[in-house]
């Protein structure tokens, strides 16, 4: 941007124009405008596209370590993603992550508004009770992940040997491939269940009470009164709530790296847990192919907003 | 509730999406020529890296170090960042050109960087590189040039604990190869304790511990798919399947099979020699016999250890001291005072060896052991060994979780290798 602060401040003392401005004070008006913006633009020119656009320049060529250092990498076009969509982990991966994310954030909705409708009746010891359910939310990542994979330890978890007491033999929670998915999942839920939680709860709080008492005095039951005027009013939250889950969820790493390294033999891999190793999990790091992956999630979250945003309109419309 | 406005909606799409696309850039790669972490253009001090964040500035080991920059006139500047990040960091710098003067490398990042034509070779300082033990410095050579030297070297070993091998019966002594420890293993599953545990973990570490096994059947890095190899894996996946060895073993990393260990509970475990201090501290007699091959005599085992590496810098004047820095840290002395610094790491060349068993006889075995030991990326395997390795250890997990038969999972292994080298 060609303009400065200075100049930014030099305008602004005016006061605006009450007859039609000059032409030549309209000009200076619309560059105040844009110097008012610039730190705005810059910022998102730095920190969002640079690094979308970086993302991109590394898909498309082949850095290997050397050319990573030596800054020549050789152009490929799409053949990194090519490799990527022919590459018989992708479909596996894209299920594992359709499965992981979509269980996830229905549990995770499911159970945040749950809690939120029954927390908003304020009984005692209520507030203190909601401030238990936040503990995930603080936690570390590190943290949790790690006493949730102690806890499903096949010999030594507390899981399997509360299971033992009633009989049940062991179960090979994250070691197996048929279960480890399926655990990462539980504790990616319980991870998720606060931010719904609070989102949902104060969604609730703008349902004016004037139309529970309305529904109250014609005799609506509690169902139904959650039905017909909760569960509608709340819907924009809800979908916003929804759609922050899925983005989230998406670019989940930590707990599944943390729990099962996307093990047994790719059972937990996710497309972001692929992109992860590829980058940083083996000793050679792999960008190219990485950040191809990591575009393809990107594209998944982009086409996920699209709808929302679709949705939202045909409604406002309607 | 007011819904909110169009663009406000779009807005907030907006932003979400570009906060993940954020984290999908920064986790692939940082921005060029925006390194502030350049060394100190100060002459006199010395920029250092070594993956030893356990070390402190006031542990012996930054110590020594110190030392050896005094010895040569400088002031070192340590840094010290955890084994894989440091390769990361590493191949930043190079891209940006501010590298260390000196970098400590876990042995298979060595030809990584080498490659990327990141590192001086040892000749280009007069270092003679002879005297060090074939088979450890061979993992710093790339096409014919040395690129570093071994500062010292570990490998892998069964500890045994005493009190349960008594118990069952078992003399040490007799396991000489697979039959015979399979049948150690047996006795001690009869006598009511577990026999062994290992770590199987889906990262290096797993194909690091599978690799004397793998080695000891007479299998070949370049040929996954070998009867030999699946000889190896169908042994693992055996003792999983039959009780001898823990589920968790799937998951577990070397330092978690050590504290299973160290629960007095398993007769056996494969450990490195990085444990020798935790296991006299133990709380029951320990010993340790080497990895035996399939049909008798010690297998060969993974080196693991760091090499003393010198990353290209534009200002050649720098060199001088850097050579005196990694002298100071390769003599016999250096080698035996690392060794005893570390509790406990080998010395790389006989002369090393024989001077720190005159201090320590009991290490013995272990000096016998390194001696038979190999270099992952030896056999010029160099870059392709990462791949390989990722191969292999997946090829471990599948055949351990049940997913597939260990010859299944070393074919499917093979080709994914194949593909990935290239050839």
């Amino acid at each position: 941007m060609a303009f400065t602060r200075t100049d930014a401040v030099a305008t602004t003392g005016r006061p605006a124009a009450k007859v039609s401005p000059a032409p030549g004070r309209r000009r200076s008006g619309r560059w105040t405008a844009l110097a008012f913006l610039a730190p705005l633009v810059v910022y998102l020119l730095v920190f969002y596209a640079y690094p979308l656009y970086r993302n991109v320049e590394l898909s498309v060529h082949d850095y290997t370590p050397r050319a990573f250092v030596q800054g020549d990498p050789e152009f490929t076009g799409l053949a990194n993603y090519r490799a990527v969509l022919s590459d018989d982990a992708f479909l596996a991966a894209l299920r594992n992550t359709a499965l992981f994310t979509l269980v996830s954030i229905a549990f995770q909705y499911a159970l945040g508004l749950a809690l939120a409708v029954f927390f908003q009746r304020g009984f005692r010891l209520s507030a203190v009770l909601r401030a238990m359910f936040l503990v995930p939310w603080l936690l570390p990542l590190i943290v949790s992940a790690s006493t949730w994979s102690w806890m499903l330890n096949s010999d030594n978890g507390i899981v399997n040997a509360f299971l033992r007491a009633f009989g049940i033999g062991q179960i090979n929670w994250l070691t197996s491939p048929g279960t480890a998915l399926l655990s990462v999942t539980v504790a990616n839920i319980w991870l998720g269940v606060p931010f719904n939680l609070v989102i949902l709860y104060a969604g609730l709080q703008n349902i004016p009470a004037s139309l529970y008492e309305a529904a109250g005095l014609d005799g609506a039951n509690a169902w139904q009164r959650f039905w017909r005027i909760t569960f509608p009013l709340l819907r924009p939250v809800s979908a916003i709530t929804l759609l922050l889950g899925l983005i989230y969820t998406l670019k989940v790493v930590d707990i599944i790296w943390i729990m099962t390294r996307g093990g047994p033999a790719d059972a937990s891999t996710t497309l972001a847990i692929w992109s992860y190793r590829e980058a940083f999990g083996t000793g050679q790091p792999d960008f190219s192919p990485a950040a191809a992956v990591g575009n393809l999630l990107i594209l998944i979250a982009f086409a996920a907003g699209l709808l929302h945003v679709r949705m939202q309109r045909k409604e406002g419309i309607s | 509730m007011t819904r909110p406005s169009f663009p406000a909606r779009a807005a907030a799409f907006g932003t979400a999406l570009l906060s993940l696309s954020a984290l999908a850039a920064c986790a692939s790669a940082p921005t060029p020529g925006t390194g502030s972490a350049a060394p100190a253009a100060d002459a006199s001090t010395y920029t250092w890296w070594d993956p030893y964040p356990q070390h402190d500035a006031s542990s012996a080991w930054a110590k020594r170090v110190d030392t050896c920059g005094k010895q040569a006139g400088v002031t070192i500047k340590r840094t010290a960042y955890d084994t894989t990040a440091l390769t990361n960091q590493a191949l930043l710098a190079g891209q940006e050109g501010n590298a260390p003067d000196v970098i400590l490398l876990d042995n298979p990042a060595v030809s990584t960087l080498a490659d990327a034509g990141m590192l001086a070779t040892m000749d280009d300082f007069g270092l003679d590189t002879a005297r060090f033990d074939k088979n450890l410095i061979a993992a710093g050579e790339l096409d014919g040039k040395t690129y570093g030297i071994p500062i010292g070297a570990n490998t892998l070993a069964l500890y045994y604990n005493k009190k349960i091998l008594d118990a069952a019966g078992v003399d040490p002594a007799s396991i000489k190869d697979w039959a015979t420890l399979g049948a150690a293993l047996k006795k001690v599953k009869a006598a009511g304790k577990k026999p062994i545990t290992f770590a199987a973990i889906g990262t290096e570490e797993g194909s690091f511990q599978f690799l004397p096994w793998f080695w000891g059947a007479g299998a070949k890095l370049t040929e996954l798919d070998s009867p030999q190899a699946a000889e190896a894996l169908s042994l693992w996946n055996s003792w999983v399947k039959d009780g001898l060895a823990p589920n968790s073993v799937l998951s577990n990393s070397q330092n978690t099979t050590w504290e299973e260990f160290l629960t007095g509970e398993f007769g056996f475990a494969e450990n490195g020699t990085w444990q020798i201090d935790s296991a006299a501290k133990a709380g029951f007699p320990t010993g340790i016999v080497q990895i035996p091959a399939k049909d008798g005599g010690g297998a060969p085992t993974p080196t693991g250890g760091e090499f003393i590496t010198v990353p290209v810098q534009k200002d050649t004047k720098r060199y001088t001291a850097t050579k005196k820095i990694v002298e100071c840290m390769t003599t016999p002395e250096g080698l035996v005072e690392t060794g005893t610094t570390f509790a406990y790491y080998i010395p790389s060349t006989a002369e090393g060896q024989q001077a720190i068993l005159a201090k320590e006889p009991s290490l013995k075995p272990w000096v016998e052991a390194v001696r038979s030991a190999k270099g992952r990326t030896s056999d010029n395997l160099g870059t392709k060994y990462p791949k390989i390795s990722e191969a292999l250890w997946t090829a471990v997990q599948k055949a351990l979780s049940g997913s597939a038969a260990p010859a299944d999972a070393l074919k499917d292994a093979q080709a994914k290798a194949k593909q990935a080298v290239g050839g």
